[in-house]
């Protein structure tokens, strides 16, 4: 590499990216024009978890007037086949719920519709009739024989078991002073990019092809995935991406189903189909992290080294396996015995199907699980071992002189030297004065912890790992998987400028500005010289399964693609100069926008024009070059080998190397978590651009802070989605996120061009655990579990918490979902008879019922009624049943009630009390319980009981106004109104 | 309030970045879609649409304010102010967004709109901002990509070439 090479790339230049987004030029997908005739789709979502689907009635739906299709699952099923499942099971996965919903917010129907607000109308109008089923979820239940099944074509829930087996870990075992063992729950969380899902899909009948553009992230291998799908050849569904994308964080590979879905709904309506996703359905709906149950022991020695490790590893990927679950178990693979030199080790991995949305990828992808047990194990070696806990990791970390360092798994760990990291994190981030503060701290009686983590980071994904979860048999008849095909396309236009065109899919990380850095460098420009296109097309552009954004590839694998295609067409170049300027090619050099003779500077051209040559003079080229037009370079690292038959596995490429420590303070009272210091030292080869991998790394710890103090996708033991809106799944905001101490070595991956390694998911997989690591130090107890939310905190710290008072109202049977209770008291200006006979006339009710469309009698004492109700953000239609009992006219009766919509149902029980004054007033008073169950039920207690209180308020309003002004005329009752307001009475 | 016909197409003429408009919108209609969809101002971006993300916050007659909580003919007679208008002509940053440009304090850009629109509001009134009262101001703005941090050291950064440039005139 010449000196000049070293110019931009490594510098903190701007991003040619920002001057668009700030200004409000962006072109994400929703932003974009479409075809004219475009449709626009909605979908209608089960709010059972486990439900049997009896019917799907669809034509007062289809009958609105500006829709245009619905969508069944019996559809779908006439169009496609079953999404492949990764694990050899008979299961079929659809992108929409055939015969059985299986989580809460699982598609059940698609309406297409001129714009979204019709279809949203139509949802409304589509009748589903569901038999509940028991759900499981929680994966140990599911793990029981006697547990309610998913797949009847599934002998259990568990749809993959394997066994491993690396080293003699019995021996070890047997041999070692200690056996140290640790349980965790891993939990459910999101790193929920800020845009959604979005889709743009046509179909073409004539040439049986699919064209779908869409923020699909890759990787590409899911491209076969989708054909296969939609029962069309590879070269027959075009996959494009938009220019923008609004962040991915991995979610955004879970969109494909939805590809497959929409295909569909533009095929069925013979024209262009958008779909945005909203917020809800995104929480809801989308993606997830697997949750994962653990229990991993230790072997150890009296001075804390580790001679084995046993793993048991239950893992919960919701209710399908889409692709390429269950990927997240095994990403990790090769690094379950992370930063440490640990040659024993046995495995047991389990897959189970649970009722809750589907898993996928997710920023940090498996390592967050697999760190979380491996670092609080290591600090309960320390603790019971009455050693320091970093002593411990000391003991245990992977000679530095052992690289490339072959893990017991399988993985080859490129470069490092830990020690030297790990020494210079406790020096730089002062252990010594952290120590101290702690010291302070804890004599003036508060609770202070300091936490630890090591991790390797892996980078680079080795397409083959997922191959892993079948056994040797099952992979010699598949054939072998393996590599990691990374590729770039840089073009010379005639007037000699650059152009490059990458398969990245870059979701917000500035790809093309560190690109045209690399580029520029290899040929003497400047990076505003360079334009790269990001947008992905798979009908036109250079790419491979391995293509997209995801496992931190891009300045290990792409960027040195990039520099792979320059570095020929420079070549090339130096042939044609070197006959233009009379001197050997081996002379000539690229610098400051000119192609020139290194010892005779003056003998030169300008870039420009000699880049142009292969356009205006090819006659004029040296025989030994074809064309230096256009160079498009593929790579992918031959240490990317297929698993060997004995399940060894190099899972990635790169292993940077993070060693996190900080310290906290916990709030006695109310259990709060306060960050005081936190230091990430950073192992990630050669950095390309600092201020890019600040971002990355201060990006990833805020992602990982909320996953360890705030977010969960949480669910209710009946299903329920717990979390369905920003309200309930908290993520932290500006309040919440400290600075942390960025500190950096470099060790060059020998195995990349660049020497660069992947940063982007590192916090991911160590922040949690070292904040958890300091919280336990901090309250010196040996189980916690994520998120450490101050109520969990506080029940830590804290006495038991008096129970709620009792309540007036007989209580529902034990709350499995959302409960719902209170008591008002309402006067009506007429006497208890009038306002009895109201509350039986189904007229009078069904104007008086807030969002009432009918109300019908069964019986005298039987109603059913249709109604609109909206619970904050989520409005739905309801068909209510309500019986009265125990009637006592005009005294008293007690309600009881149930309503079933598309988001949600509920059950409920309430008493009503008339009692009339001299006066002629009734006071009603009431009291209600009730268990919202489904969607409505994700938007949190809060928000429910101020709904219920508003629209029990608007129902007594109404029946005051109606009831005192049955026999007196509007202009009588404007007045009385109007009096009433300014304090008198008429 | 005037009381609105739900089947009816009501015309809503309001002030947008400083130009007078006219159009027609269903009492229904979120005024992130009548921005985005009716007008083609694509620069507002819809988050959450319940009001807690801060993705799609403009100016409503210059306070900030939730576009996907404000219904399109509320803001008939209002003016409007989008992140349109904020650079102060094609191919030059305000002060405010080249110190985003200089301190990435954006990566896929998608929150960044309405966190420039909340900002410029912010420093208008309030020149010399503390470190925390930023935090604080911001914390009704979700951002995943760049954990804050580069956010508030460019508006910080702002706010005192803002400063020196009024100290200069």
């Amino acid at each position: 590499m010449s000196v000049q090479a070293q110019a931009w790339t490594g510098r903190s230049i701007e991003r040619v990216e920002d001057a668009a987004l700030l200004t409000g030029r962006g072109r994400y997908i929703d932003d974009l024009g479409v075809a004219t005739g475009t449709l626009h789709a909605a979908i209608l979502r089960s709010p059972h978890a486990h439900a049997k689907i009896k019917a799907v009635r669809t034509e007062a739906a289809a009958a609105l007037p500006g829709v245009t299709a619905v969508i069944t699952g019996a559809d779908v099923v006439g169009l496609t086949t079953s999404l492949p499942v990764g694990v050899r099971a008979p299961i079929k996965c659809w992108p929409i719920a055939v015969d059985s919903a299986r989580y809460v917010g699982e598609p059940v129907a698609v309406v297409v519709a001129r714009d979204r607000y019709r279809a949203e109308d139509a949802l409304d109008l589509i009748e589903v009739d569901y038999q509940l089923l028991p759900a499981v979820v929680d994966p140990h239940d599911a793990l029981d024989a006697g547990a309610q099944r998913l797949y009847e074509s599934l002998s259990s829930n568990v749809a993959s078991d394997r066994r491993f087996r690396y080293g003699d870990p019995q021996a070890a075992f047997a041999e070692a002073a200690h056996r140290i063992g640790i349980d965790v729950h891993y939990p459910r969380n999101s790193c929920t990019p800020l845009e959604t899902y979005g889709i743009i899909a046509s179909y073409d009948p004539g040439e049986d092809a699919y064209d779908i553009l869409s923020g699909f992230q890759g990787p590409f291998s899911i491209h076969s995935v989708i054909a296969r799908a939609l029962k069309v050849p590879g070269n027959r569904l075009r996959l494009r991406t938009p220019p923008d994308s609004g962040g991915s964080f991995g979610i955004k590979q879970g969109v494909f189903p939805y590809l497959v879905l929409m295909g569909v709904a533009a095929r069925v309506a013979g024209r262009p189909v958008k779909w945005i996703e909203d917020r809800l359905e995104h929480l809801t709906g989308s993606v997830s992290a697997t949750n994962r149950v653990t229990r991993l022991e230790a072997a150890v020695d009296r001075d804390g080294r580790v001679r084995a490790l046993a793993w048991d590893q239950i893992e919960d990927v919701g209710a399908h396996i889409r692709a390429p679950e269950p990927a997240t178990l095994y990403r990790m693979h090769g690094n379950l015995t992370g930063a440490y030199d640990i040659r024993h080790m046995s495995v047991r991995n389990r897959v189970v199907v649970t009722n809750k949305t589907p898993t996928g990828l997710n920023r940090g992808f498996g390592g967050p699980q697999v760190y979380y047990a491996l670092e609080r194990l290591m600090q309960r070696i320390a603790l019971e071992l009455k050693l320091d806990p970093i002593d411990v990791i000391r003991r245990n970390l992977v000679p530095a002189n052992a690289f490339p360092y072959r893990t017991a798994s399988g993985a080859l760990l490129d470069s490092g030297n830990y020690q030297q990291a790990l020494e210079a994190a406790l020096r730089d981030g002062d252990l010594a004065g952290l120590q101290a503060r702690r010291d302070a701290a804890r004599r003036e009686g508060r609770l202070y912890g300091i936490g630890f983590a090591a991790v390797v980071e892996p980078s680079v994904s080795n397409m083959g790992y997922i191959t892993t979860a079948l056994t040797p048999e099952e992979r010699a008849k598949a054939g072998p998987k393996n590599g990691a095909q990374a590729t770039a396309t840089i073009s010379l236009d005639p007037l000699g400028t650059v152009s490059a065109h990458i398969a990245s899919v870059p979701q917000g990380q500035g790809h093309r500005t560190v690109l045209a850095q690399v580029i520029a460098d290899e040929l003497g420009l400047k990076p505003s010289d360079i334009v790269v296109v990001a947008e992905m097309d798979t009908a036109r552009d250079g790419w491979s399964i391995a293509s997209g954004n995801y496992s931190s590839r891009f300045a290990a694998a792409v960027c040195g693609a990039a520099q792979l295609a320059a570095a020929r067409l420079k070549s090339k170049l130096a042939r044609i100069a070197a006959a233009q300027l009379n001197v050997g090619a081996e002379e000539i050099e690229f610098a400051d926008g000119k192609v020139r003779a290194r010892r005779n500077p003056d003998n030169a051209a300008p870039f420009g024009r000699l880049a142009a040559t292969s356009h205006w003079a090819p006659a004029t080229q040296p025989s030994d070059v074809d064309q230096a037009i256009r160079e498009t370079a593929f790579w992918t690292p031959p240490e990317l080998t297929a698993p060997t038959e004995a399940d060894e596995i190099n899972s990635s490429l790169c292993h940077g190397f993070i060693f996190d420590m900080c310290g906290l303070e916990i709030d006695r009272v109310t259990g709060a978590v306060r960050i005081d210091k936190y230091v990430t030292m950073h192992d990630c080869g050669r950095v390309l651009h600092p201020g890019m991998v600040a971002g990355q790394i201060t990006g990833g710890f805020a992602h990982a802070l909320g996953a360890a103090l705030y977010e969960e996708y949480a669910y209710a033991p009946d299903g329920s989605f717990l979390a369905g809106t920003f309200a309930d799944y908290l993520v932290p905001t500006s309040m919440e996120v400290p600075a942390p101490l960025i500190l950096h070595i470099e060790t060059p991956s020998p195995f990349t061009p660049l020497g660069a390694k992947g940063v982007g998911e590192g916090n991911c997989m160590s922040t949690p655990v070292c904040l958890a690591n300091a919280v336990a130090d901090a309250l010196g107890i040996a189980d916690i579990g994520l998120p450490l939310t101050p109520a969990k905190l506080a029940a830590a710290t804290q006495n038991a918490e008096p129970p709620p008072p009792a309540r007036t109202a007989a209580a529902m049977p034990a709350g499995k979902r959302r409960a719902l209770h209170g008591a008002g008291e309402a006067r009506v200006a007429a006497p208890p008879k009038a306002v009895w006979n109201a509350l039986l006339d189904t007229r009078i009710l069904a104007s008086i019922i807030p969002g009432c469309h009918d109300v019908e009698q069964v019986s005298a004492t039987h109603f059913r009624a249709d109604v609109t109700l909206g619970v904050g953000p989520v409005k739905g239609r309801y068909r209510a049943e309500v019986k009265l009992e125990d009637l006592v006219s005009p005294r008293s009766a007690t309600l009881i009630g149930s309503a079933v919509g598309a988001l949600g149902s509920a059950v409920g029980k309430g008493s009503v009390r008339l009692a009339g004054d001299a006066a002629g007033t009734t006071i009603i008073s009431y009291d209600y319980d009730a268990e919202i169950g489904g969607k409505a039920a994700a938007v949190g207690g809060r928000l429910l009981d101020g709904a219920a209180r508003i629209v029990i308020r608007q129902f007594f309003e109404a029946l005051a106004r109606r009831v005192a002004g049955i026999s007196k005329p509007a202009w009588r009752l404007w007045l009385e109104r109007l009096l009433a307001q300014l304090g008198r009475r008429p | 309030m005037p009381r609105l016909s739900a089947s009816d197409r009501c015309s809503v003429r309001f002030l947008l970045n400083g130009r007078s408009v006219a159009a027609e919108a269903e009492p229904r209609m979120l005024l992130t879609d009548f921005l985005r969809h009716s007008l083609g101002l694509t620069g507002t971006h819809v988050g959450c649409e319940h009001g807690v993300c801060g993705a799609c916050t403009v100016q409503i007659d210059g306070k900030p304010a939730r576009a996907c909580l404000t219904l399109a003919v509320q803001v008939d007679g209002a003016n409007v102010r989008t992140v349109e208008d904020l650079a102060p002509e094609p191919g030059r940053l305000s002060v405010l967004q080249e110190a985003f440009r200089r301190h990435h304090a954006l990566q896929c850009g998608f929150c960044t709109a309405g966190i420039l629109m909340s900002l410029d509001a912010y420093l208008k009134t309030n020149p010399e901002p503390s470190e925390p009262a930023l935090r604080e101001y911001l914390s009704g703005h979700l951002c995943r990509c760049t954990g804050y941090v580069p956010i508030i050291a460019a508006a910080l950064d702002a706010a005192k070439r803002l400063r020196e440039a009024t100290a200069h005139a």
